[in-house]
């Protein structure tokens, strides 16, 4: 199949302008006669919700969580970038741009790109309307700090909370909708199946988690706003709900998945500390603002970091990248803290560890700024390490945070199947190969406030409308199909429990599809992936029944897609035979063991169609074209 | 320095909300003082899964104190022992080797239990949808930085967004009150420039909405206070007072 991205033509900056004018409207009277189904509340599914309710259309909202004010958008913590300029340091549309793409090591879309730059201001301006408290200077103006990849400081900010002032800024708007009606509003639900007929994606099929009863719903068109997959690894900074099936699922009914092996291992986290650990916690990135990151310049030094003399402290990124310095992006930054720990320098109890010292910067600022601006992130990393980061430097290692790859959408955020959309880090869209920090929420609240309201008016006036029942034969079919594979799930009665299963699934990723990944061990952690996947399916044990709150039920369903993506991951990786961004194949590397790209042959985004059970999947793959920025090898010395 | 320790639990089982329930004992045995208090519960679920019997029914979700999807009483604490801290936050090494912990779900009349710890709040999420908003449609918005607001202003709103929504005041208060969590939604609001064309009208409905649903009154015991894992000040209960009865005196909402 050829991909067709929709780019419109013309120059890049009149792109969105121009296809807003040429996009077919829906009349404000005959909004209210369409249905639209939005699944997941963070900041893309929140604030799609409720901008298309404003709209007129009748919305119905789907959310894992007992509220849509709980979606994992609320971790995030800090900022959101936007292109305002505010400091008087030349920041542009063009410069955020130009930052998103090399940032994304050139595998992203500029059209896209060009568009999130052009709406970043909107989405300050939105959601400072909205009553967001972001920080403010003295002079009652916004505040801004820098964040990696940009030598400007355009990130805006609430303390180390701005994923959830930002979310619950999208859910006030939501909870406005729902007030009005024009939301029906559906929590505790899981979606498990979209329902196509006639190529067209006309609905989806969900579990009640409370009674376990499948559930059917129709509309004219599907938002899936479902989040990323990093949980696929196990331990990762999401919140433990997060999950890969809404998209896994609408990839098995021809939704084309895009570059899954794009995943992104943020640098400054908690180090794992213990064989029964959930889950990773994130030191927001601004902390290297102001924190010196260093290892011991001897291998093996075991002395406590206050007996460490300067002369014999390693200030490895400062030294290798002068310019960027502590600031470089995520990938750079995380593969360097794996290559000190591999020769031996790592610190702390494991020695996959580095420091992250904020000594310079308590002495030049003091105390109590430092407390202003981390106050809340130090006192988080206390709860969990029990050691105080004003005193003694942070101990951090990369774990996985944010997968860049996602369910395949043209210009409009339409997927391969007609009618469904996606939104936010759902989709593959605008971070390429590597996510700066800060344009998370940005894309989130872009898509969600600012895009799909134009977009899905364009579809659903370019279509006939046509009425569906939920008694159509397709809602049939889905539902017995996910009634089966609940009942095959709890049937097993094997002996490994599902956690189990998904820890063993997330060490063979680490291990072979983590921070670098070689031809050899990705072979292997595929055939590692097929027969954890066999076992599965003949032992793994889930206690409880259908009719019932059954947490177990709910995490065998999403292990088993975790089990079949994890391959699909190992596959893409396989495939691209370059190292870009967070994708390192140590085969391509250059001599100073930067990531090595091959522009001529892998410009492209892989997106891969599924086949049929057990079948390889199809490769497409949309050539990506560059008439604004050069490809240059990235370089932030 | 991790230990181990070896305690005995006493948590809260219950089929479903119509169903009585009652307090099951459970030993955990060799519990690292690194792990959260929900990674012991982790622990004790797989013993329980592997044994052939139902795990204990829990929410959580980011277990980095955010999203507020977590909550139990801990020896008859909200969020157990530790101040201003979630239960996914909460670590082992509070605990002491022998100790019996007591692990019972949320109780109030407006947050109906679903399954052992797992109560019901939607009733949180009404009392937003009664005003917990500003009305502006998205689009149109003027520039960020046309509404200047003091630092101060802004540092006072965000002590009061801060909320994470998890019900631990209403679990703590003796009268089951949801006046520090509506309160800290209408503070937020009622500092911020944009929250004020709407303040006397979000004030009413939103305190209404409250008192409809079930949940008690305010006694000033404080207990919310002590317990709120954001340390949310009773200082908003105190403003949503006034703007309260401003609203109720002075403007011609009703």
């Amino acid at each position: 199949m050829k991909l067709d991205a929709k780019i419109p033509t013309g120059p890049i900056a009149e792109k969105w302008d121009k296809h807003r004018f040429e996009m077919k409207l829906v009349n404000p009277a005959n909004k209210r006669k369409y249905e639209i189904i939005v699944v997941g509340t963070g900041l893309a599914g929140g604030s799609a919700s409720a901008s298309l309710a404003e709209l007129g259309y009748n919305v119905k909202t789907f959310c894992i969580q007992d509220s849509p004010r709980r979606a994992h958008s609320i971790a995030a913590q800090g900022g959101i970038n936007a292109s305002k300029n505010y400091q008087n340091d030349g920041d542009s549309d063009r410069r955020l741009f130009y930052d998103t793409v090399k940032g994304g090591d050139f595998r992203a879309r500029e059209a896209n790109v060009y568009r999130l730059a052009q709406l970043s201001g909107n989405i300050i301006d939105q959601c400072v309307a909205q009553g967001v408290p972001f920080a403010r200077e003295y002079g009652g103006q916004l505040a801004n700090r820098s964040f990696g990849g940009a030598q400007v400081s355009r990130t805006f900010y609430a303390r180390g909370q701005t994923g959830q002032q930002l979310l619950l800024g999208a859910y006030s708007a939501l909870s406005r909708q729902i007030a009005a009606g024009k939301v029906k509003m559906f929590p505790r639900r899981e979606m498990l199946d979209i329902v196509v007929v006639d190529g067209k994606a006309r609905g989806i099929v969900v579990r009640n988690l409370i009674t376990g009863e499948i559930e059917k719903y129709a509309a004219d068109a599907v938002v899936l706003a479902t989040g990323g997959y990093a949980n696929v690894f196990f331990l990762s900074t999401n919140a433990m709900a997060s999950n890969v099936t809404a998209t896994y699922r609408a990839y098995r009914r021809g939704a084309f998945f895009a570059n899954p092996c794009f995943t992104q291992i943020h640098p400054t986290c908690i180090p794992v500390h213990g064989a029964y650990q959930s889950k990773l916690t994130l030191m927001s990135e601004s902390l290297r603002n102001d924190g010196r990151v260093w290892v011991p310049k001897k291998p093996g030094d075991k002395r406590s970091p206050s007996q460490i003399p300067e002369s014999e402290r390693d200030y490895y990124l400062e030294n290798k990248y002068p310019s960027f310095g502590n600031l470089v992006p995520r990938d750079v930054a995380s593969r360097n803290a794996k290559e000190q720990c591999d020769i031996g320098k790592g610190v702390g109890e494991t020695g996959l560890a580095v420091y992250l010292d904020f000594a310079d910067a308590i002495k030049r600022d003091g105390r109590d700024v430092i407390a202003k601006k981390y106050g809340n992130l130090f006192q988080m990393y206390e709860k969990i390490t029990a050691e105080n980061p004003y005193e003694t430097p942070m101990m951090i290692y990369p774990a996985v945070h944010y997968t860049m790859g996602g369910l395949w959408v043209d210009y409009n955020l339409m997927s391969t199947i007609n009618g469904l959309f996606v939104l936010g880090e759902a989709n593959f869209s605008d971070h390429g190969a590597n996510r700066l920090g800060a344009s998370a929420l940005m894309q989130g609240l872009a898509d969600g406030y600012f895009i799909i309201p134009y977009t899905i008016g364009g579809y659903l006036a370019a279509n006939v409308k046509n009425d569906i029942s939920t008694d159509h034969p397709a809602f049939k079919e889905s539902t017995a199909g996910v009634e089966s594979a609940v009942r095959r799930l709890l049937s097993i009665k094997g002996r490994r429990t599902v956690d189990d299963f998904h820890r063993h699934l997330g060490n063979i990723l680490w291990e072979y599809c983590g921070m670098s990944r070689n031809d050899e061990g990705l072979k292997k952690a595929r055939k590692l992936i097929q027969d954890l996947r066999g076992e599965f399916w003949e032992n793994v044990l889930v206690p409880g029944s259908e009719n019932d709150f059954n947490q177990s039920l709910e995490k065998a369903g999403r292990v088993a897609d975790f089990l079949e993506f994890g391959e699909l991951m190992v596959i893409d990786a396989l495939a691209r035979r370059e190292s870009c961004g967070g994708h390192f194949n140590e085969g391509y590397q250059t001599e100073e063991n930067e990531a090595r790209r091959d522009d001529d042959n892998f410009c492209h985004v892989s997106a891969w169609e599924y086949t049929g059970e057990g079948e390889e999947p199809g490769l497409n793959k949309e050539q990506l074209v560059f008439e604004n920025v050069k490809l240059t090898q990235r370089s932030y010395k | 320095m991790t230990k181990t320790l070896n305690l005995t639990l006493k948590v809260w089982r219950q089929k479903g909300p119509d169903s009585g329930g009652r307090l099951e004992t459970y030993n955990a045995q060799n519990i690292s003082t690194d792990m959260s208090f929900l990674e012991m519960i982790d622990v004790i679920n797989e013993q329980l899964t592997i044994g052939g019997k139902e795990p204990i029914a829990f929410d959580n979700d980011c277990r980095e104190g955010i999203c507020g999807m977590c909550g139990a009483v801990v020896d008859g604490r909200a969020h157990g022992p530790e101040k201003g801290t979630t239960l996914c936050q909460l670590h082992m090494r509070h605990f002491s080797d022998g100790d019996t912990i007591v692990i019972e779900p949320w109780r109030s009349r407006a947050f109906k239990i679903i399954k052992d710890l797992v109560v019901d709040r939607s009733a949180f999420d009404k009392i937003i949808q009664a005003g917990g908003y500003v009305s502006v449609n998205t689009g149109g918005a003027p520039d960020a930085n046309a509404i200047p607001i003091s630092q101060d202003t802004a540092e006072k709103a965000m002590d009061a967004a801060a909320c994470i929504g998890c019900g631990a005041c209403v679990a703590a208060c003796p009268n089951a009150s949801a006046m520090l969590f509506t309160s800290a939604k209408i503070s937020q609001l009622a500092l911020l420039p944009q929250g004020r064309p709407e303040a006397a009208k979000r004030a009413i409905a939103m305190v209404r909405m409250m008192d409809e649903l079930g949940f008690g009154n305010c006694t000033n015991e404080r207990e919310c206070e002590a317990e709120c894992p954001k340390e949310i000040s009773i200082v908003n209960i105190a403003r949503m007072n006034r703007e309260f009865f401003k609203a109720g005196f002075l403007s011609e909402v009703k």
